[in-house]
């Protein structure tokens, strides 16, 4: 840093992070064109242009929520609010009632949650407070491995693998054991809820597992140090002093779980059993907003029929929107660095 | 017992079971992979990459026009969806503070969040509808859109990562800034918008659901963009539901094939990163 310059920056570590608008820089821009305080033409083209880029992203994210609302509008009209209340879904009598779909939804990604959940968070901190650190990196890498296996592969490995187990081992012991209660009470097909859910929880545990790993990595080692320098053991420092400051950053990696949850299509599709109905058990076909539409999209003979079949796309993205946009508050009020910065 | 006692337990349990659980969502991986590889590598053979699938009934063929497809497929959601996705980034991180900038971000985050089905939804309805068939292009633009979000959030993130004084030692020598940005950032950068890019098409390139009802599949091979395509992954599907032996071979042998595509792709990204990706040149 020659300090003899004749155009003195700011001196420090503000200069690194300096944006164009700083007064001295606009000296630098302008020492060519005197005479000139607007931008040359080529920047302004530059700003057009990647601005232009910018807005069809805009414009496709509009687009999305416009297509679906224009695309479903006579269904809407015509069943009301009926569609997510009623349960009969017949499309030879022309009944359209989505409630089977959004219940499966439900109960498939709540029970995928239930599942994923201690799992994740278990690996989250024993991949930040407990491995040493030449497990972490092979361990991290494996978990995220997981997530770049296609929904097909797990869908195929569902079909072929999970589904015959469930048949003939996890299915019937459970049934000896918690038989008497209702949910797992019933045929046990190999497909349904359960399989399907036990999927769903594979699918799901590296992102709430590598969100929660980021959300401990983010709590301040003096945290730590002062609860290891009052006598804790490792355990007691997470609960006292890790598990507190995460908490709110845990929910919004959950909450991000249950997005990725709702959403999933194919693997889902193909062992959930694909019923249209409400079932108490666990053990049996059901089908999510998903997996409706995957199977029966380009089966849907006439334009109610797909309409009834879009807005169903329409709750499901309505839905997932609000799910990951209150995930991302909370991540963001845990893992963005400003000091308590709740905005 | 004493507390002393009780407490050290407590610790040995605690740590025992996050041990039980990080194995526990690994076992699956293990599984899956296990399978993969065991069912898969013994029906894949020559035949599995040159011939096109044979009618039901009967056995071998293969699935090279799946392959091929998938290609091409990808190829498509490029050409769109990167020039998009890289510009976008580079708006984010060159204009980050105009009032637009937040707002394009939370839509980002929206359109990654947005499962792919609906964006199924969304192709067949602005470009199958129309045009009154299943086709590449509508594939591909599916595809493109899923990709858009993940290449422009790494774009701005990797070009945020440019030492601010490159900047200024550019501009300080009176170059305008879009040629800075062009010539200077982006150059530097350029590592991490590849790394960027082929994360996305690792990501979409095993998408099933969006490409259900616009690419729609093909036993033949496709004639031109316009019309049906077929895929690895949607192929996979129809052959792992059907209830043929034989094709649930190739569904196995697929998906190996599948998985090896996409790790492939993202070694690459980890050789890229490791090796080449160096922010000062």
């Amino acid at each position: 840093m020659g300090s003899a310059h004749p155009i003195e920056p700011p001196i420090g570590t503000k200069m690194e992070s300096q944006s164009l608008d700083a007064p001295w820089m606009a000296t630098v821009t302008n020492a060519r064109r005197p005479t000139s305080r607007r931008p040359n033409m080529g920047d302004r083209i530059f700003r057009v242009l990647t601005t232009g880029l910018a807005l069809t992203l805009l414009a496709v994210v509009g687009s999305v929520v416009a297509v679906l609302c224009y695309e479903s509008a006579d269904a809407i009209r015509t069943f009301g609010s009926a569609f997510v209340t009623t349960s009969k879904w017949d499309p030879v009598a022309r009944e359209f009632g989505a409630l089977p779909f959004i219940y499966g939804t439900l109960v498939s990604s709540l029970l995928a949650l239930a599942q994923a959940v201690p799992l994740s968070i278990g690996t989250a901190l024993f991949l930040s407070e407990l491995a040493p650190s030449w497990v972490r990196a092979p361990v991290s890498f494996l978990v995220e491995l997981l997530a770049t296996i296609p929904s097909v592969v797990y869908g195929l490995w569902g079909i072929f693998v999970l589904v015959p187990w469930m048949r003939s081992y996890i299915g019937p012991a459970l049934q000896g054991t918690l038989g008497f209660l209702p949910p797992f009470a019933g045929t046990n097909y190999g497909v349904g809820m359960l399989t399907a859910s036990m999927i769903l929880a594979i699918m799901i545990v590296p992102y709430i597992t590598s969100v929660a790993h980021e959300v401990f990595q983010a709590v301040p080692s003096a945290q730590r140090e002062a609860a290891l320098a009052l006598g804790a053991t490792r355990w007691e420092m997470i609960r006292l002093a890790v598990l507190p400051y995460g908490r709110t950053g845990v929910i919004g990696a959950i909450m991000l779980g249950l997005g990725r949850a709702i959403g999933e299509t194919m693997a889902v599709t193909m062992v959930i059993g694909n019923r249209a109905d409400m079932s108490l058990s666990l053990f049996a076909p059901a089908s999510t907003m998903a997996s409706i539409i995957a199977n029966e999209f380009t089966e849907a003979t006439y334009d109610l029929y797909v309409q009834a079949l879009v807005e169903i796309g329409l709750v499901l993205l309505i839905v997932t929107v609000v799910v990951n946009v209150l995930a991302r508050l909370l991540v963001w009020r845990i893992a963005a660095p400003a000091a308590g910065g709740v905005r | 017992m004493s507390l002393a006692a009780r407490r050290r337990i407590a610790d040995r349990v605690a740590r025992a079971t996050t041990v039980a659980c990080t194995a526990a969502v690994l076992a699956p991986l293990v599984l899956i992979i296990g399978y993969l590889l065991t069912k898969g590598v013994t029906s894949l053979n020559l035949d599995f990459f040159t011939q096109l699938p044979k009618p039901v009934g009967e056995t071998g063929g293969g699935m090279a026009n799946a392959i091929v497809g998938t290609l091409v497929l990808i190829g498509l959601a490029c050409v769109l969806g990167l020039p998009i996705g890289i510009g976008t980034g580079v708006f984010l991180a060159e204009y980050g503070h105009s009032r637009l900038a937040p707002l394009v971000r939370f839509c980002a985050d929206v359109l990654n969040g947005v499962p792919s089905i609906v964006i199924g939804i969304y192709a067949y309805t602005l470009i199958v509808l129309p045009w009154k068939s299943f086709s590449a292009y509508a594939g591909g633009f599916a595809l493109a859109v899923i990709m858009l979000p993940i290449v422009a959030r790494t774009t701005e993130e990797m070009l945020r990562l440019v030492p601010a004084n490159l900047r200024e030692a550019s501009l300080a020598l009176g170059v305008p800034a879009w040629r800075t940005t062009l010539r200077v950032i982006i150059r530097t950068a350029r590592g991490g918008i590849i790394t960027g890019a082929m994360l996305a098409i690792a990501r979409v390139s095993g998408e099933t659901a969006p490409l259900l009802f616009t690419a729609f599949g093909n036993q033949y091979w496709h004639h031109g963009l316009a019309g049906p395509i077929s895929s690895l992954p949607v192929q996979i599907y129809t052959y792992a539901i059907s209830p043929f032996d034989d094709w649930h071979r190739q569904a196995w042998a697929g998906a190996l094939v599948l998985l090896a595509l996409i790790g492939l792709t993202s070694f690459s990204v980890r050789v890229l990163t490791r090796g080449r990706f160096r922010m000062v040149r």
